[in-house]
């Protein structure tokens, strides 16, 4: 398949970025020690294997990125692959929670504009739509901070735990990890949200104009099971493939409001390596965060064929 | 009565003029420190109040519009060059071309657009020359898709075969003919394409990493916000209205060109 390609691609752009820098990765070392004599220097180098030429260094560095090794992270020495690892669960956490929101939320938005087309609800949708597409992600989550967090109190706005999160009872705990992923899901979730209802309406709209309707209706089916075991069946299928989609999205989104959430994740792991110029961790992100997209997509492809009972059974056959 | 094309256009209007008039209509100069008038709110000497240094709010958007409007324009000017050469190209000549361009075009849309800026700004230094130019090289991908497909599909039309048949070479088939029909979906991705940029941009100055104070722009005026949560409200909600609105005008325009080409 032409995944190999791909990957290969993905590193070798991502090793054509990082090369980009006009001093080598080693001189941000040296500039904080100007006493750094160059023969110290030229030995840093060796232990890089910097001084190999541009192509070999490629080859060694995907010889460790195959067995997971993206090197010590510059911060704190510790090995890349740790760190990120650490901060992957509340990323996921809070991704997957605002993917089911999403679908919570928008599939019956999407469903109930389609079923009244221009109508007032369908009218009021598609202005909220129009809104959230157009809203800052940070700036929303800056006023939501102010109203809900300062204004009324009512929500912590930052980090995944109160302070006195250890003398908690389990269910509390729940409670609190709860309370502090309220804000951040909320705002990850709107693009998604205005993106997938209005996906939503127009599959559903084309579902109800299908043949197969008129028939259910001259059969005399009940309008709701029309709507909700025939055309709603039909209009859902592309819904996992758009979710495949949206990782990179996600992805990217995640940087911003983790950072002005406080939240632990890889995000705003990503965030701090960037503010640190901590190359090893840079590189070790972005090829993730492309490998994370390919398979996402790879996913869509693949669930699309599969849920899909018209491929399926043609497959089959 | 195009309304969505007409709103656009007003809304973006008055943004450029705004933009061009910034010296003649700012009532301060946006640098300007002033101790004794530090986090005041919004009253009739500075209209929308001033940040922490005392700089006049209503000055510095005014002069952000200049510099979030050009970033947005420029950025994806370069981006909307790069995927008319790259989309005609592979539309045009098909076969190895094709297959090396769109490979490509693939494995740069694998990378998470924000994670690619952030790590390029990283490594050379944020400025706006380069903010314009790395936002407009990871944006280019989606018009040379839309100038590829409609390339292939005016390929076979009888005005261009006519036109290989008396001769015209290759280029002037490209440039003369082509390109200037597939321009209407070029210009309604670029047009939304703006609006991305400014957002992109808003969000890396917010991050420290996009246009540095302080030198204005809707993006860094939001930076102090944070520390000034609940205390002054006036720094979060004006620079974020005006970015809601310059996207919702940019995409206004889109949808009403959309209605236009049918």
């Amino acid at each position: 398949m032409g995944i190999i390609p791909l990957l290969l691609g993905i590193t070798v752009i991502s090793f054509i970025i990082i090369h980009l820098a006009p001093g080598k990765p080693t001189s941000l070392q040296q500039a904080l020690n100007p006493k750094v004599s160059q023969e110290v220097r030229l030995r840093l180098e060796k232990l890089y294997g910097l001084d190999k030429p541009l192509r070999i260094q490629y080859i060694n560095w995907l010889h460790k990125l195959v067995k997971f090794d993206f090197g010590r992270s510059f911060g704190d020495d510790r090995p890349v692959v740790d760190k990120i690892l650490e901060r992957i669960p509340v990323t996921l956490t809070v991704n997957i929670l605002s993917l089911l929101f999403i679908i919570i939320v928008a599939i019956p938005l999407g469903v109930k504009s389609a079923v009244k087309p221009n109508h007032a609800f369908d009218k009021f949708v598609t202005i909220f739509v129009f809104i959230g597409f157009a809203v800052p992600t940070f700036w929303l989550a800056l006023l939501l901070m102010n109203l809900f967090g300062i204004k009324l109190g009512w929500l912590p706005i930052s980090g995944i735990k109160s302070l006195d999160f250890e003398y908690f009872s389990l269910g509390q705990k729940i409670m609190d990890y709860l309370r502090h992923l309220i804000l951040p899901i909320f705002v990850s979730s709107l693009g998604g949200l205005a993106g997938i209802s209005r996906y939503m309406r127009s599959s559903m709209i084309e579902a109800l104009g299908q043949p197969y309707i008129y028939t259910a209706r001259a059969k005399g089916l009940t309008e709701n099971t029309i709507i909700y075991k025939h055309a709603l069946r039909n209009a859902i299928l592309p819904i996992v493939t758009i979710l495949g989609l949206s990782i990179p999205g996600l992805l990217g989104g995640s940087v911003i409001f983790e950072s002005i959430f406080a939240l632990p994740g890889i995000g705003r792991l990503f965030y701090e390596a960037v503010m640190m110029r901590d190359y090893p961790l840079i590189m070790a992100e972005v090829v993730l965060g492309a490998v994370l997209t390919m398979l996402g997509n790879l996913i869509a492809d693949i669930s699309y064929a599969y849920v899909d009972p018209r491929i399926r059974y043609r497959k089959q056959a | 009565m195009n309304k969505p094309l007409l709103s656009g256009v007003l809304i973006i209007g008055i943004f450029t003029l705004i933009a061009i008039l910034a010296p003649l209509i700012s009532p301060y100069d946006p640098s300007v420190i002033d101790q004794n008038n530090l986090l005041m709110p919004p009253s009739s000497k500075h209209l929308l109040g001033t940040d922490s240094l005392g700089r006049d709010i209503l000055s510095r958007m005014i002069y952000g519009a200049r510099i979030s409007l050009s970033i947005g324009l420029i950025a994806v000017g370069i981006a909307t060059i790069i995927g008319l050469i790259l989309g005609s190209l592979a539309g045009f000549y098909g076969g190895w071309i094709d297959t090396l361009i769109m490979r490509f075009v693939d494995i740069m849309l694998c990378f998470p657009t924000f994670f690619l800026i952030l790590a390029v700004v990283a490594i050379l230094e944020p400025s706006i020359f380069n903010i314009m130019v790395i936002i407009g090289l990871t944006s280019w991908m989606g018009i040379t898709r839309l100038v590829r497909a409609e390339i292939l599909s005016l390929k076979e039309r009888e005005f261009i075969q006519a036109e290989r048949a008396i001769g015209a070479s290759s280029f002037r088939i490209i440039t003369g003919h082509l390109i200037p029909n597939a321009m209407g979906p070029v210009l309604v991705s670029a047009t939304l394409g703006i609006a991305g940029a400014i957002l992109l941009e808003s969000a890396l100055s917010f991050l420290g990493l996009g246009v540095q104070p302080p030198t204005p722009s809707w993006g860094n005026i939001l930076i102090e916000s944070k520390s000034t949560l609940g205390v002054a409200w006036w720094i979060t909600v004006f620079p974020g209205l005006a970015i809601l609105t310059a996207i919702l005008g940019f995409n206004f325009i889109a949808e009403g060109l959309r209605k236009i080409l049918g």
